[in-house]
């Protein structure tokens, strides 16, 4: 059942405020979410306010800006710095996206910044992501096959059944997706998600996988596959511009298809 | 899902609205609507089989500025709900899902929605000032 009041537990608080400014040129204004798990208080709001000569180009410069020389206690998730790892998925002025390719120009007035929605949070900006790798781990997201392996050469495919899998195999598991949908905020334990559904018909697409028709067994489920309702804020915030509502829209004709 | 004593993220106070979201709430909402304005359907028809004063009262109800308000609000909710619901159909054939066709196929439900509930408002009074035929 849909929770949409946050818990006691989890509500907000007013929390400190850090200039760093210069008071030499207009300067920017960071509001970000933080929760220390140690001491047991409420998560609160930090407000940093630095040059903006100095913030960098993208978020991720301004975060790390403000972690090296401001608060080194900031905590957040981050590794590549150019968008293929997935690592800095955080919610950016209300929308989910990777804050390595975040502009920061792109934001007019105050950058606020919390981690991924209806997750627990371990720390600031890191929220536990385990349920959500499980569900990944559930679609089974490798080739399984029924036929022998051909003996002296790789299960092959043509360019157009290669093609089939354009714009699945590109996911990296950011996870904005799947945390930018209400359905998954109501009902995220048994609704797989947009994410873990893109993965898996990147399986069914797959013209080596010869699983089918147990992938479409185990996703027809009015819970696993049929909690989508096309709300499409997935591919609305998809940092990769993929499209997890057309893959689950196309899983979801399969079904409807072989019922016929 | 809270297992531990961590806190929960915020999400919906704090997730940007925009127009996917927006108009699949007002679904929900429409449609939800619906029923319950569905029961207003239910009292007509029975004053309708109760006799001509109790007919007599409903429909002065439902005429007055408050019952036609009431109606009116109904009438988009139905377009919309129509509108909208046209747009899920063809989603569900797979078309129409890439982002530019989900904001054009926003936009028309948003124009279409009003547009068909003036276009049954219209027919609505021409009839009752006798310009569709009849008596």
């Amino acid at each position: 059942m849909a929770e949409f009041r946050l818990p006691a537990n989890s509500r907000i608080r007013e929390g400190l405020t850090y200039d760093a400014s210069t008071g030499d040129g207009p300067t920017r204004r960071f509001r970000i979410y933080r929760y220390d798990p140690d001491g047991g208080a409420n998560p609160r709001m930090d407000t940093y306010i630095i040059d903006a000569a100095n913030a960098g180009q993208m978020v991720l410069d301004a975060l790390l800006k403000l972690k090296d020389e401001v608060d080194p206690t900031l905590t957040f998730r981050r590794s590549c710095r150019e968008g293929v790892c997935g690592s800095c998925a955080m919610n950016i002025n209300g929308v989910n996206t990777l804050a390595c390719t975040q502009p920061l120009e792109e934001i007019s007035g105050d950058v606020k910044v919390y981690p991924l929605p209806h997750l627990e949070v371990i720390k600031d900006l890191v929220p536990d992501l385990n349920h959500f790798y499980a569900q990944y781990a559930a679609i089974e997201p490798w080739i399984q096959t029924r036929t022998p392996t051909p003996p002296d050469r790789e299960r092959l495919q043509s360019k157009e059944e290669r093609a089939e899998l354009d714009g699945l195999y590109e996911c990296i598991l950011c996870a904005c997706c799947s945390t930018a949908c209400p359905s998954y905020w109501w009902n995220g334990d048994r609704y797989l998600g947009p994410a873990a559904l893109l993965q898996a018909y990147r399986w069914i697409a797959d013209s080596r996988d010869e699983a089918t028709g147990e992938r479409l067994d185990a996703l027809d489920d009015a819970y696993r596959l049929h909690r989508c309702h096309t709300i499409l804020n997935c591919t609305a915030t998809c940092p990769k511009g993929l499209n997890p509502g057309l893959a689950i829209a196309k899983i979801k004709r399969m079904i409807a298809e072989r019922e016929l | 899902m809270q297992s531990s004593n961590r806190p929960l993220s915020p999400h919906l106070t704090i997730y940007r609205p925009q127009m996917t979201s927006l108009l699949s709430i007002a679904h929900r909402g429409s449609g939800v609507f619906l029923a319950v304005a569905a029961v207003l359907l239910v009292v007509w028809l029975t004053a309708l089989a109760a006799g001509p004063q109790a007919f007599a009262t409903v429909q002065g109800l439902l005429g007055s500025w408050l019952g036609l308000a009431v109606l009116a609000v109904i009438t988009l909710a139905l377009t919309y709900h129509f509108c909208n619901g046209i747009r899920h159909l063809v989603w569900d054939t797979g078309r129409a899902l890439e982002l530019p066709a989900v904001y054009r196929g926003g936009w028309l439900v948003i124009i279409g929605t009003p547009v068909l509930a003036a276009v049954i408002w219209g027919l609505g009074v021409l009839g009752y000032f006798g310009y569709l035929g009849g008596a």
